[in-house]
């Protein structure tokens, strides 16, 4: 089993009154993408800045490559990689002197390559106040990456960016996986979550509500499988819950759609009934339930519980 | 290039590309400069002695207390220091290469002033060249370090622009550029001891000038170099990343410490 990066236990976490975070414990393996969910102030961006040593812990233990955020910053710079959701950079500062700035603050070598991977090539010599949204994200991008850190922390990476940029930034962060990289993103972006996390943890008002692989977590919730045929001939019009694990079924345009609990003998219970029909099945398609669907189930039920 | 030479060279050239900071380093001071010596040598003949001196310490008010505090409080509220720190750039680095730039950009406007005034307005040059550049040293640290400060523990630039202007304004009344110290009320120029632009204006006035001390020139220069240190100080240990997170080490009242050593100049 690969080691465990970040370590977080019983982290606590209040402003005033207000809890922000209550005692939540997580590890992060190296090498893996994990995804931290959850609606506005769940507690993410506290978690997050905690464990990047912006803010201190008010309990509980956090660990970044075996360094205490709090009381090692220093050490911990040097093994992080940050975006952060709001910062910025002096207005009259260009892509290039910041690159240089910090990379020198950090000892390293600019990656003015990297700026133009990142799609500012154009843009280099262009003051920061000149920039639009998703080019300054992507900036901040190049620069949390440009010393090759251990552990990167992004988030909401993809906010304002274009489908291209959203590509590139998706293609860095697999190359950094494989490189053995550790990321953690939070993000609203529950396909990007899905697509990109090899786990994902979703925080409510502070607290984990369920953590796991987006397969797993996906798979633990009440969500319908949907079955979507269309066919040649008219065998499917007459709606009728005739198919085994079958909780509800519409037609759609040309396709009726069948919701099923047990996606297996649905589909073969399909196929016979076209074929015993001397019908010919032009296209099947079968999605499982999306983690953005996990994702509600689980909220609803928070908020409901919250409610009562 | 070490960091700290790319972050000179990047402030550096930040105080020519901002045209607030142009304005405050280089336009105003040069103006201002030439608009007094056009006129206030007529008005008041006893002005042109103390011309360059008082057109330097004016130009070191205006770089530093009405240019150095607000880009401070700007960048904690955009969050560029959150940016700073998680990239490895430190709390001192943050403060005091912006007051070192604005002390090289001073030092071009001293020259252009010091060079331009005896050829333009007939002013006299200093006597003593070694007391000339400590005392423009000793107030650049003074100035600079105050207004550092002002930056750091401002919640907001409407209560920088205060606080910056409680100092500026006064020192421009009662500092001894428009008006010799001799000349001011009791109170008036009791109060005066509290302010920098008095002491640097006494120390150029006895040390570099060749005229005569209001009060003890030395004690001057030594108060500006005192309060200038005590006020990089508390700059850092007051020091907040974030305007979200108020964390900090101490009491922003704190910062009225960099005015003891004025303090004891009045008093003493």
């Amino acid at each position: 089993m690969t080691a465990s990066v970040i370590d977080v236990v019983d982290f606590r976490k209040s402003y005033g009154d207000f809890v922000a975070v209550d005692g939540i414990s997580f590890e992060v393996r190296q090498g893996e993408i994990f995804g931290l969910l959850g609606p506005n102030g769940a507690g993410k961006t506290s978690t997050l800045e905690s464990l990047e040593g912006l803010r201190a812990p008010d309990g509980g233990s956090l660990r970044v490559a075996g360094i205490d955020p709090v009381r090692e910053s220093r050490k911990l710079r040097d093994v992080i990689g940050v975006q952060l959701q709001t910062a910025g950079l002096p207005d009259s500062i260009t892509p290039s002197e910041s690159m240089k700035l910090f990379c020198a603050y950090r000892g390293v070598a600019p990656r003015i390559d990297l700026l133009e991977r990142l799609g500012l090539r154009e843009k280099l010599g262009a003051q920061y106040h000149e920039l639009s949204g998703g080019q300054q994200r992507r900036l901040a991008l190049a620069l949390a990456v440009a010393h090759d850190p251990d552990v990167l922390f992004l988030d909401e990476p993809t906010a304002g960016l274009d489908v291209a940029s959203r590509v590139e930034l998706h293609d860095l962060m697999s190359e950094m996986r494989a490189a053995g990289t550790t990321i953690i993103l939070a993000t609203h972006d529950m396909a990007e979550a899905e697509e990109m996390s090899d786990r994902v943890a979703i925080l409510l008002k502070g607290r984990i509500a369920t953590v796991g692989t987006p397969r797993e977590i996906t798979a633990a919730g009440g969500g319908l499988t949907k079955v979507s045929v269309r066919t040649q001939g008219t065998s499917l019009s007459d709606l009728e819950s005739r198919f085994p694990a079958v909780i509800r079924e519409v037609r759609e345009g040309n396709y009726s759609t069948f919701f099923s609990n047990n996606i297996g003998p649905t589909v073969a219970a399909i196929i016979a009934h076209v074929e015993t029909n001397d019908d010919l099945l032009v296209d099947l398609r079968v999605e499982r339930p999306s983690l953005e669907e996990r994702f509600l189930e689980i909220t609803d039920s928070a908020s409901m519980k919250a409610d009562q | 290039m070490n960091a700290f030479a790319v972050h000179f060279s990047f402030d550096f050239r930040t105080g020519i590309r901002n045209r607030t900071l142009l304005l405050m380093n280089y336009l105003f001071p040069l103006g201002f400069f030439l608009m007094m010596g056009f006129i206030m040598p007529d008005l008041n003949p006893s002005f042109l002695p103390m011309m360059i001196p008082a057109m330097v310490v004016f130009a070191v008010l205006a770089a530093t207390l009405l240019g150095l505090p607000e880009p401070l409080v700007n960048a904690r509220e955009a969050g560029v220091f959150r940016s700073y720190k998680i990239n490895g750039v430190s709390s001192p680095s943050i403060l005091v290469i912006p007051a070192l730039t604005t002390a090289l950009h001073l030092v071009i406007v001293a020259t252009i002033i010091t060079a331009s005034a005896p050829l333009l307005f007939d002013a006299p040059l200093p006597v003593n060249w070694a007391a000339f550049v400590l005392t423009f040293i000793a107030i650049a640290v003074a100035s600079g370090g105050i207004s550092v400060l002002i930056g750091v523990i401002s919640a907001d630039s409407r209560i920088q622009v205060l606080w910056s202007q409680l100092i500026f304004l006064p020192s421009m009344l009662l500092g001894g550029m428009m008006i010799p110290y001799a000349d001011l009320p009791a109170a008036a120029g009791r109060f005066a001891r509290l302010l920098p632009a008095t002491h640097a204006m006494n120390a150029f006035n006895a040390l570099a000038m060749g005229g005569l001390a209001d009060f003890d020139p030395w004690g001057s220069v030594i108060s500006l170099l005192a309060s200038g240190i005590l006020g990089f100080g508390l700059a850092v240990y007051l020091f907040t990343w974030d305007s979200h997170n108020t964390e900090r080490r101490g009491h922003p009242a704190l910062a009225l410490l960099a005015l003891v050593p004025f303090a004891v100049m009045m008093l003493g």
